[in-house]
């Protein structure tokens, strides 16, 4: 028999804001997505020197995860992170250093942040999460595929809780949202329900 | 609960357009490697594993397309079209698709392509396969650096556990581009010759290209003779470095510990290991000490790289397809490129193809990000 899950709390980053649970904790005159991300970093007090050397789509992903999880104590967590646009944001960093054979200059630090995945081994380590990991892409914000994935690894007991949703960083615009699905909790994890929090802020 | 099978499969290699072509050369020891010279790639030759344009060309016309695909796609309509037509399994809404690629059609931005760049979105890849087949709902793609084969199979089995769909077709696949050998060559990760897996003289990565496809299933009337059975299967990150291995093994041993947890297995049940040996310094001793704190040190191991190079979103997917075939044949295939051990922990490295019974097979992987991946599969016995 399938247990019931609630979703915890949730998150979510766009238009130079950031929301927990639907109320604003931070906001920005900062329209560029780096100089906000970084007054966003400041102002949570967060020490991790490392933030200055992600990518955008880590940078997103780890402030979005952060404010849920800072006072979270359960560690055996799941990563269940989606988007649209990939790694595209550094795809083309990397591509552009390639084009030009008299101006050839691959560079490591850029190249490693192109895969999407990266965002959740930044998670991973700064919160000591030794879990679960799947990135997925989708045209669409898809919580069929999030709650259903997400189901199976909290019935089979391969973690506690999971942290779902959506990072997307594009072309300059950018747009998170996360959640936390546990076995106890104020939201019942259902499609509807994610699908009615994720447009709460649209 | 009903169990979670892996029936029908296809691999598009160097070596073929199906997997008994692949398995042929494999046990004739034969790599799929060559020293390439291609100037629009890389700079300098390399060594690398492509499958062959004008057949590919053959073989994607014939099932008359209706639009223009990117070679990417190409590869992947032709594996899947292959499963698909042997497993006589009908598209409907019960059934899904999963595209597991790291970097899909990322070709599209380079200058010369006659395809735009919205190509290079991940979606529009899932679209154009969904499109092609009649598939009732979108293609869930999955990107999870090199595990990401192995991952969509445990994503396949998961999402049918939990009763969402009957059947998922699983495909991947992943281009050798100048945009990832330019990558890797920064890492200086990149072999000038053919990568020899856990060896002492080993050098790097070869980065190579194939289209494999696998039907996942729960029905038992769709198995065949290399079908297997998934056991366990689990994801554990390093929380330690998003570009180096863990010194400590530790998400491949917690992967391989839930996986067999999972099995309701030990490590003596496993019999054969299909293990991920990229052939970097780092990666192979890792990969050492993991199975040694997984009490794994003397079951008998091979990376397939030395035959097809690193094939990034296929390669797990790739080599568990090789692994269902070890099992139906029960042949233990060499190690390619292996000669004496190079890593700090005793591993059984295979040195030799021989034909041994084997029942149940770990598959593991490992990347970027931290991510490892292992997954427990067992022959169905009838």
């Amino acid at each position: 028999m399938q247990k019931e899950f609630y979703i915890q709390s949730y998150c979510h980053i766009t238009r130079n804001e950031v929301l927990v649970n639907g109320k604003s904790v931070f906001k920005s005159d900062e329209i560029e997505f780096t100089s906000f991300i970084k007054a966003a970093y400041k102002n949570f007090d967060i020490d991790h020197s490392k933030f200055f050397k992600m990518d955008n789509l880590s940078k997103l992903a780890f402030i979005a995860s952060d404010v849920l999880l800072k006072n979270e104590p359960e560690k055996n967590i799941a990563l269940i992170l989606s988007n649209n646009a990939s790694s595209l944001d550094s795809d083309r960093k990397h591509q552009s250093s390639i084009a030009d054979p008299e101006n050839f200059y691959p560079s490591p630090a850029v190249f490693v942040y192109t895969l999407p995945n990266i965002c959740l081994g930044e998670i991973s380590i700064k919160h000591q999460l030794y879990s679960e990991n799947s990135f997925f892409v989708f045209e669409n914000f898809n919580a069929d595929v999030l709650s259903t994935y997400a189901n199976s690894l909290l019935a089979d007991d391969k973690a506690e809780k999971a942290l779902c949703g959506w990072v997307n960083i594009d072309e300059g615009k950018y747009d998170a949202f996360l959640y936390v699905v546990a076995k106890k909790g104020t939201f019942v994890h259902s499609i509807p329900e994610i699908n009615l929090l994720y447009k709460t802020n649209e | 609960m009903s169990k979670v099978y892996l029936t029908h499969n296809n691999i598009v290699s160097s070596f073929g357009f199906d997997s008994a072509a692949a398995i042929q050369n494999i046990s004739n020891e034969i790599t799929g490697l060559k020293l390439i010279d291609d100037k629009s790639v890389l700079p300098n030759p390399f060594y690398s594993s492509r499958i062959q344009q004008d057949k590919l060309e053959e073989k994607y016309q014939q099932l008359n397309p209706r639009e223009k695909h990117t070679r990417l796609e190409k590869m992947l309509l032709v594996s899947l079209k292959e499963t698909i037509a042997d497993s006589k399994v009908k598209i409907t809404d019960r059934v899904g698709l999963i595209i597991s690629t790291t970097k899909g059609n990322i070709d599209v931005l380079e200058n010369q392509t006659e395809f735009d760049e919205e190509r290079a979105y991940l979606g529009a890849l899932g679209n154009k396969i969904k499109i092609h087949f009649g598939f009732k709902d979108d293609a869930i793609v999955l990107s999870n650096a090199c595990v990401s084969g192995v991952l969509a199979v445990a994503t396949a089995k998961r999402l049918i556990t939990q009763n969402r769909y009957d059947h998922i077709f699983v495909a991947g696949g992943d281009l050798v581009t100048q945009f990832i050998l330019s990558g890797f060559n920064s890492f200086q990760a990149l072999s000038e010759e053919p990568c020899r897996p856990y060896c002492k003289t080993r050098t790097g990565i070869n980065i190579g290209e194939v289209a494999a496809s696998v039907l996942v299933t729960k029905d038992q009337s769709l198995l065949i003779d290399e079908s297997v059975v998934v056991l366990g299967e689990a994801s554990c990150n390093d929380a330690n470095h998003i570009s180096g291995p863990s010194r400590t093994g530790e998400g491949l041993y917690r992967s391989i510990e839930s996986a067999l947890k999972q099995a309701n297995l030990t490590s003596d049940d496993i019999d054969y290991i299909s293990a991920h040996g990229t052939a970097t310094s780092f990666n192979d001793e890792m990969e050492a000490i993991a199975f040694n704190r997984a009490s794994l040190q003397n079951t008998p191991l091979n990376s397939l790289k030395g035959y097809f190079g690193h094939t990034l979103g296929a390669s797990g997917l790739l080599e568990t397809i090789i692994g269902m075939h070890s099992l139906h044949q029960n042949t233990l295939y060499a190690s390619l490129g292996f000669k004496e051990l190079g890593v700090s922990q005793p591993i059984n490295v295979i040195k030799k193809t021989k034909k041994q019974y084997i029942k149940s097979f770990l598959k593991t992987a490992s990347g970027f990000g931290g991510c490892n991946t292992a997954a427990i599969f067992q022959k169905v016995s009838n």
